[in-house]
């Protein structure tokens, strides 16, 4: 990895460097909850002003832009007994995320081993994310935070730039010759061994404000004994299956297929859509056997997939803490919760 | 890289192979298959023949016995299907579809000669050639005889290859026996075959209760030495191979040398809709064939 220091003034020429020739998606404030605190989203931007660098967590992540809730997959023209079928892999035009928190980012490289990788790797999610250009930026940990309990903290990769504020500038991690060819244009500098120090002391200044922790020693094993325990049944009866927590997930990646036919009946759409595994037909078969017929049982193949089957099979979990769910769940249960609840079985 | 104009190109050249390494282009490829005959076999079940069109899908469609396919009706919807024929056929294959919901309901209605959307083949088949010199127990409950079809083929095909070959077989009702016509070939194949329903009719001379009653009656006669030697299959609804397994367990067969074939939703066959995971098994690419400690080692399998 290379590393520079970039002025703060040059960040929006390094935005509008970048804008010239690209559709460009940032964090923007897009309005104020009902305590007053400003809301943010990712939205598609042209200027660099609308934008807000020093955004906490949006409420949706950014996942609409590379796994679009809604997206055709193919299209059919049908006549009498034949058809021919259309596939549309949506290979949009690349774009710039312009400031993406660490732990969005680690769930892209999430997203990343399971459909990027070797078995049938899905072109729809590939023709966006290979079209992608990153720029990192680093947070302060919010109250829900507990992203350095799953080890998602900092980004190691997965990014083309990762910008750490560091005052009066910036400390610019540059992982792609892209991203290196974008900044040579710019002012930027060789940093000096102070601007390391500071840098260090400015991440460890962030791990001290971590207020939750999860704790996930031995949590595959545990999961595993507990996995009759009552206390599921509890949460369970707290959750509403709605399938929130899912949507606002950037690590959630389930879907459904629907096919619909047009009006004149020469034509059909096959069109996949996120779905969650709280809802409850997410495991009906045909015939009305469902496997998981309990919102608890729901719940808790949740957790299973993300702390202890994800890990079983990747060695970490399908969870950067980002602590979205617990936040916009109505039922008020939140990760750290729920897994502490779970530990406390086995003393 | 990003400057407007030139991106990746991920719709590479449609590649030869379409197997688990697969391209992204193969993702969606479906292939056309013609219906070629629709045989009925009960009033809920029909075999349903179908004949892949373009040479080239001919060529690379090659399965194992216990693989299923995707089937599409553009507009209606799609759903996995075990293959019901011989894994000799290339590009020709046969599913035995009962009528339940609505792609199937659409599917019966269908005439010959109509074009089907067929994906894969998908997931994992039974190990036939690590069965080679043993004994052979093909057990079935319902619409498990459908996939067990087609492994039932290879014997057939390959009998030289086992000792004892015996299918077990239990139905509800006399009426919903599947493949009735087959029988005698298979018994000509020197097969035992045995026969079970839960509920007679004045027709039927069989014997009449649960599968693991016949199970109890042919183990009777085995030995030991019998079972050192001997693989399952046994394919149905989870309850019964719930039962079955444990009795073959009892019987010392070692659990890696026991398959089932696990039913699970399933909306795309490749590991990525997510619908057919447990804990993080994915049923349509780990699955849907499984050996018996496997099966025992997922949470909520059965
Ligand atoms: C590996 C495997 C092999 C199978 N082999 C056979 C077979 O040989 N013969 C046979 O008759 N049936 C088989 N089934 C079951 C078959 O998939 C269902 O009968 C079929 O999905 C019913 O679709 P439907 O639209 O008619 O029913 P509906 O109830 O209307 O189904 C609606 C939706 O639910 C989904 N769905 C419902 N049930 C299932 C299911 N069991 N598995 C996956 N998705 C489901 C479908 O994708 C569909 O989109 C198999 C299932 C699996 C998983
Ligand atoms: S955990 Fe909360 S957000 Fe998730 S389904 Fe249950 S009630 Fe909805
Ligand atoms: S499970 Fe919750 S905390 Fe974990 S990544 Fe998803 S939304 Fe964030
Ligand atoms: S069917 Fe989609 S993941 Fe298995």
């Amino acid at each position: 990895m290379l590393f520079r220091v970039l002025r703060k003034e040059a960040v929006a020429d390094l935005f509008g460097l970048l804008a010239e020739s690209n559709r460009m998606v940032a964090p923007v404030q897009s309005g104020l909850d009902c305590l007053g605190s400003p809301l943010y989203a990712f939205k598609e931007v042209t200027d660099y002003y609308e934008i807000s660098l020093t955004y906490t967590t949006t409420k949706i992540p950014a996942k609409k832009f590379f796994m679009p809730f809604r997206e055709t997959m193919a299209t059919f023209i049908v006549a009498g007994k034949d058809w021919t079928k259309k596939i549309d892999l949506n290979i949009d035009r690349p774009f710039v995320v312009f400031g993406m928190h660490a732990c969005d980012i680690n769930a892209l490289n999430k997203l990343d081993k399971v459909l990027l990788g070797n078995f049938y790797p899905m072109p729809y999610y590939a023709a966006k994310r290979k079209n992608m250009f990153i720029v990192g930026i680093d947070c302060v940990p919010q109250p829900y935070c507990f992203c350095r309990s799953m080890g998602a903290d900092t980004a190691l990769h997965g990014f083309d730039i990762f910008l750490t504020d560091l005052g009066d500038h910036y400390f610019v991690e540059i992982l792609s010759d892209a991203a290196f060819n974008f900044l040579r244009q710019l002012s930027v500098s060789e940093p000096a061994e102070s601007d390391h120090a500071l840098y260090v002391k400015t991440v460890s200044a962030k791990n001290n404000k971590f207020s939750v922790r999860v704790d996930t020693t031995d949590l595959t094993k545990i999961l595993d004994m507990e996995f009759q325990s009552e206390v599921w049944e509890k949460w369970g009866k707290q959750c509403l299956s709605c399938g929130t927590c899912a949507n606002v997930c950037p690590t959630c990646y389930c879907y459904g297929v629907d096919e619909s036919v047009g009006l004149d009946l020469s034509r059909a759409t096959k069109t996949k859509l996120l779905y969650s595994c709280n809802l409850i037909d997410f495991a009906e078969i045909a015939g009305g056997h469902n496997f998981r017929p309990e919102s608890h049982s729901r719940l808790k193949y949740r957790y299973y997939h993300k702390h202890r089957g994800f890990v079983e099979a990747y060695e970490e979990a399908l969870c950067v803490g980002c602590g979205r769910c617990g936040e916009a769940c109505l039922a008020g249960i939140t990760v750290p919760e729920v897994i502490a609840s779970v530990r406390d079985q086995e003393s | 890289m990003p400057d407007g104009t030139n991106f990746t190109d991920v719709m590479a050249d449609r590649q030869g192979c379409y197997h688990r390494k697969s391209d992204l282009s193969a993702f969606e490829h479906t292939c056309k298959g013609e219906l070629t005959s629709i045989h009925r076999l009960t009033n809920l079940e029909n075999l349903f023949r179908i004949r892949l069109l373009d040479p080239e899908d001919r060529k690379r469609f090659t399965f194992q016995p216990g693989q299923f396919v995707i089937l599409e009706l553009p507009g209606i919807g799609e759903a996995p299907f075990s293959i019901s024929s011989p894994s000799s056929g290339h590009g020709d294959l046969e599913l035995c579809i009962r009528r339940v919901g609505t792609l199937t309901n659409f599917l019966f209605r269908l005439e010959r000669g109509t074009h089907v959307g067929i994906r894969g083949p998908f997931g994992t088949g039974f190990p036939m050639e690590q069965m080679h010199g043993e004994n052979i127990l093909l057990i079935a409950g319902g619409l498990g005889l459908a996939p067990l079809r087609s492994p039932i083929a290879y014997v057939q095909e390959n009998r030289n290859l086992f000792r004892n070959v015996d299918i077990i077989y239990g139905a509800k009702h006399p009426s919903q026996l599947l493949f009735t016509y087959q029988y005698d070939m298979w018994r000509a194949d020197d097969v035992n075959l045995h026969i079970i329903v839960e509920k007679d009719d004045p027709s039927w001379k069989g014997p009449v209760g649960m599968i693991t009653k016949v199970l109890q009656e042919i183990f009777a006669h085995r030995d030991a030495d019998y079972f050192q030697k001997t693989y399952a299959i046994v394919c149905g609804p989870s309850v019964m191979f719930k039962f079955v397994c444990a009795m073959l367990n009892e019987r010392n067969i070692p659990m890696q040398k026991m398959f089932v074939s696990l039913e699970r939703r399933m909306h795309c066959g490749m590991a990525k809709c997510c619908r057919c995971n447990i804990g993080s098994t994915y049923i349509c690419l780990k699955g849907p064939v499984f050996d018996y400690w496997s099966v025992m080692n997922l949470k909520e399998a059965i």
